[in-house]
């Protein structure tokens, strides 16, 4: 991992509203906490010599308020970004179950979610078919366009 | 006054904005593409939503994308800058349905003065001199050849629905007429999607002289005097400044009380631009409005001293204006600096600025986005900054102009900063002799 993309997990998972997100690959393991909403991100590196030409370092990014949310550790899949702006609902109704959960298969087309922008609701399908392995968003937070909503295992 | 207010664009013009509203102590939503995650704006305004992929129709002309923003960050308002939606009357009229307040005319004003051949006619009843032309659209090549032989040539046809010089012939016999209409035409309908065509005289070797003007919602305006803009590139504007070099006292006065007729005969509100072309012998006649910020507004701002945004501002908030019309106190100069190759026929020049020191001291205002490492996306247009030179006299701020000038170091991609360096070393430039057409028979390699 170089410094940018270490750079844009941070942003990533600052705007994820995870606390706590640690990747391991290739003799390589990364650690990003969040103590408490408003606290600092720290990066901790530990890194094998001929993958990268920085010295290791403790990376502090500033961080953006971070609504409290489970942790759950990034596993990589494929993500489900939002088409459009807006804010974002788990189910179709105050009393109706979530479209999906954690764990469920879904097809490719099949509505995962509504995005309500000016009272219009819009049901926002699946480009992907796999398993959801964690849902990026709050229920009835807002969203903007790209903004990953769910990430699927695709195998 | 607004808590919040989102910017409906990119760039220069939307970390402007950001700034006064900071002043201001109201709230700033900046809305960005996927290609501009990296951009200025985005950084410096309290909230950013992306609203889009890279290309503007997707994204910064996005209406429903924009007010969905809008809708999620709680504005109450929205500033459209320049170009984009910010004379998009419908844009205009959506906003005030959903009541969030547009910084800009209501939709009424920017129809009567959107349509060339509509505002023309407007401004010819309220009295504002407009140059001999057709009466609305051509009908008939007949018609036409009537309007040239009754007005003499030389002739210029203009698309309706046309801007940034295109859609335009300059005609100068009848034999020449029809194919020039018909390219016209063709041009028209493919950049704007209406071909509808209007004839003007052709004003030879003009002046281009614009008017800035306020209007509120209580029916008033004013002016704060003019700009001269005549040194531009196919019709694009490379260097504007204030007060004009062929300005006098009672011209100033005469063009000002028209402008701020023809603002008033459209109920105004918020800044504005009458543009006029001047003649030789000081005849100005009306060309067009821009019912907009418009780039050029720092020239206003450092002689008047007078933030136009924070007017804006406060003219949409219902803050009546004190109609006092403003004179210029010193003398400005603007170079719109672009990524562009300007010994390569000005072919754009995008990538990543790699060095970047951009120049200071006294008389001296940048406006830019750009920062050491930012990446100048293919996407959109090619101004990365707007070097300001203020000084007592005309003379202190050209030589204010080129000291800055040469300060100025942008590595990576290409400027128009060596254009500029050469046109102010220009012996017309510096007496002041110059219009609309000098830039034709100028070259780089002089």
């Amino acid at each position: 991992m170089d410094l940018k993309e270490i750079q844009d997990l941070i942003r990533f998972v600052s705007k994820s509203g995870v606390t706590e997100v640690e990747i391991e690959k290739e003799g390589f393991k990364i650690v990003i906490k969040a103590e408490k909403p408003t606290a600092e991100y720290h990066a901790i590196m530990q890194q094998q010599p001929m993958m990268m030409q920085a010295q290791p370092a403790q990376i502090a990014a500033p961080a953006a308020p971070a609504p409290a949310a489970e942790p759950v550790a990034a596993d990589g899949g494929i993500g489900i970004k939002s088409p459009m702006i807006g804010t974002f609902y788990r189910s179709g109704g105050p009393d109706k179950d979530a479209f999906v959960k954690v764990g469920d298969r879904v097809a490719k087309g099949q509505v995962v979610c509504i995005i309500e922008a000016m009272k219009l609701f819009n049901e926002i399908e699946s480009e992907v078919s796999g398993t959801i392995t964690k849902v990026m968003v709050e229920n009835a937070s807002p969203v903007e366009y790209d903004q990953p909503l769910f990430l699927v295992d695709p195998s | 006054m607004f808590k919040k207010i989102l910017i409906a664009n990119r760039g220069e013009i939307a970390l402007r904005v950001i700034r006064t509203c900071r002043e201001m102590g109201i709230k700033t939503v900046a809305v960005y593409s996927t290609a501009d995650r990296e951009s200025l704006h985005v950084r410096f305004a309290d909230e950013a939503v992306c609203i889009g992929p890279p290309k503007s129709i997707d994204s910064y002309l996005n209406i429903p994308n924009i007010l969905a923003a809008a809708e999620i960050t709680n504005a109450d308002a929205i500033h459209p800058g320049y170009g984009f939606l910010s004379e998009n009357a419908k844009f205009s009229e959506i906003c005030r349905e959903y009541g969030i307040k547009f910084i800009g005319p209501p939709p009424e004003a920017i129809n009567a003065m959107g349509d060339k051949a509509t505002a023309k006619e407007t401004m010819k009843k309220a009295g504002v001199p407009v140059v001999p032309g057709s009466d609305g659209l051509l009908q008939s090549l007949d018609e036409a050849k009537k309007v040239a032989g009754e007005i003499g040539y030389p002739v210029i046809v203009k698309a309706t629905a046309g801007g940034g010089g295109r859609g335009m012939r300059v005609i100068w016999k009848e034999e020449d007429l029809e194919a020039n209409i018909d390219s016209a035409k063709r041009e028209s309908g493919a950049a704007f999607g209406n071909d509808g065509m209007y004839m003007e005289k052709f004003i030879e070797e003009p002046r281009h002289i614009e008017i800035q003007i306020v209007g509120d919602q209580y029916g008033k305006a004013c002016h704060l005097s003019e700009r001269d803009c005549s040194i531009q590139r196919r019709h694009q504007k490379l260097i504007e400044e204030s007060p004009s070099p062929f300005m006098t006292d009672e011209l100033r006065e005469r063009m000002g009380e028209a402008a701020v007729r023809g603002a008033m005969a459209v109920n105004y509100e918020g800044a504005g631009t009458i543009e006029f072309l001047v003649d030789k012998n000081r005849n100005f006649y009306f060309m067009e409005m821009n019912t907009r910020i418009q780039v050029e507004h720092p020239v206003t701002e450092e002689v008047i001293d007078y933030d136009l945004i924070k007017e804006q501002i406060k003219v949409a908030a219902g803050i009546p204006i004190s109609g006092k019309n403003y004179i210029p106190k010193m003398h400005a100069i603007e170079c719109r600096i672009n990524a562009e190759d300007v010994f390569n026929d000005f072919r754009p020049s995008p990538g990543i600025i790699t060095t970047l020191h951009v120049p200071g001291g006294h008389g001296v205002r940048i406006d830019t986005h750009i920062y050491s490492g930012y990446t100048i996306p293919p996407y959109y247009d090619s101004l990365i900054a707007k070097v300001i030179a203020t000084a007592q006299t005309r003379e202190e701020a050209i030589a204010t102009m080129e000291r800055a000038l040469s300060e100025f170091v942008v590595e990576g991609i290409k400027t128009t900063i060596p254009f500029h360096i050469k046109m102010l070393k220009d012996e017309n430039f510096r007496a002041g002799n110059f219009n609309t057409q000098y830039l034709n028979n100028w070259s780089m390699e002089d």
